[in-house]
């Protein structure tokens, strides 16, 4: 099977894209945010890919040509954060703050949840940036002493249980408005987050995206500090 | 032409974005600076929204689809670390119920305990938004 995909240069983005058709399918069917789209879709060719023994190669030769517009689609991310920009001005220091608070918040529960489980310092170094987006998070990860491709995963983990639970956390959490659902999406699962923020609404996505920015430069910067906890 | 004008424009500011990438030493992703660069080139009125807002809206709609590969190559990495899988799971679900929790309520409260009444947010562009 493998041998015979391997050849295919469509193979990867045709199946990838049915795999999204058939998620938001199954997504609006059940009403769930739990219900991913995008959850659905990586879930359901890891599996086909796993079954019938097909390289993650062989199915990035196709997708990979989707994957090429991640970078100007998170560049995109400028427009909404402009069209808001007045709101961005007037909360200045609550957005900082809030930010600031979750990624302390990040630090002490994964520090505290590693001493918990007895993890060693280079699993607590690679889980450390996972909730900034991916480019960062690699950088941050080998700056202090993790394990980059771990790192990866961690991140792409946070991201999409981030985007599955955001409407029910903040639902939970009583967090109502706008500015503090986007920026509560962003701050703790960057880009994929910023989707399900976008999804909630203009300005959630607005500040989701800025706070993806900032808190991904933020753990820049303090993250070699946060390292030498552990 | 006027989607590939604008994707001109959204091209340039991620390929300025890789270019800074290269040259400065900071771990800051291509996609981060290029972001920077557009918000600031509309903020100075270099760019205009109109001449960026239409590809890049579609671009922003459709972003979930981009990461399909990323989140598939999971399947790579996580063979690597099946131990350790359980409590790496355990630390990402928990941390970032924590971040978002604690992000939105500081936030939350923050926004309430301003100079404004929190109705200034919704008020206006209340009638944008979606609701479920």
């Amino acid at each position: 099977m493998n041998e015979m995909l391997a050849k295919s240069s469509y193979f990867g983005l045709f199946f990838g894209l049915l795999m999204f058709w058939a998620g938001t399918k199954i997504s609006a069917r059940l009403k769930n945010s739990l219900a991913n789209p995008l959850l659905i879709a990586a879930g359901a060719v890891i599996l086909f890919l796993v079954t019938f023994r097909v390289d993650y190669e062989t199915f990035n030769q196709g997708i990979a040509h989707l994957t090429y517009f991640l970078t100007p689609a998170t560049v995109a991310l400028a427009i909404p954060m402009y069209r808001q920009v007045s709101l961005l001005q007037r909360n200045m220091k609550a957005i900082l703050l809030s930010i600031l608070s979750g990624i302390a918040a990040n630090v002490l529960c994964i520090l505290g949840l590693c001493l918990l489980f007895g993890l060693d310092a280079e699993l607590y170094h690679s889980l450390l940036p996972k909730s900034v987006t991916t480019a960062i998070a690699i950088g941050v990860s080998s700056e202090i002493g993790g394990v980059p491709s771990l790192t990866v995963a961690a991140v792409v983990i946070t991201g999409l249980f981030g985007s599955s639970v955001a409407r029910i956390v903040c639902r939970v959490c009583r967090i109502k408005n706008p500015v503090a659902i986007g920026l509560a999406c962003g701050n703790s699962a960057h880009a994929i987050g910023t989707v399900a923020a976008l999804e909630i609404g203009e300005i959630e996505g607005a500040m989701s995206g800025l706070a993806m920015v900032v808190a991904g430069v933020l753990t820049a910067v303090l993250a070699p500090f946060a390292a030498g906890l552990l | 032409m006027q989607y590939i004008n604008q994707l001109l424009i959204i091209l340039g500011a991620s390929f300025l974005g890789e270019l800074l990438n290269l040259l400065l030493p900071f771990p800051v992703p291509a996609s981060v600076y290029g972001l920077l660069l557009l918000f600031a080139a509309l903020l100075t009125g270099v760019v205009k929204l109109e001449k960026v807002e239409k590809t890049g809206t579609f671009l922003i709609a459709t972003m979930s689809l981009y990461f399909i590969g990323p989140s598939v190559s999971l399947m790579t990495v996580i063979a690597g670390y099946v131990d350790s899988l359980p409590a790496v799971l355990c630390i990402c679900f928990a941390s970032t119920l924590a971040v978002m929790a604690v992000t939105g309520r500081v936030a939350e409260l923050l926004m309430k305990t301003g100079d404004r009444k929190p109705d200034d947010v919704t008020g206006k562009e209340g009638g944008e938004r979606k609701h479920e």
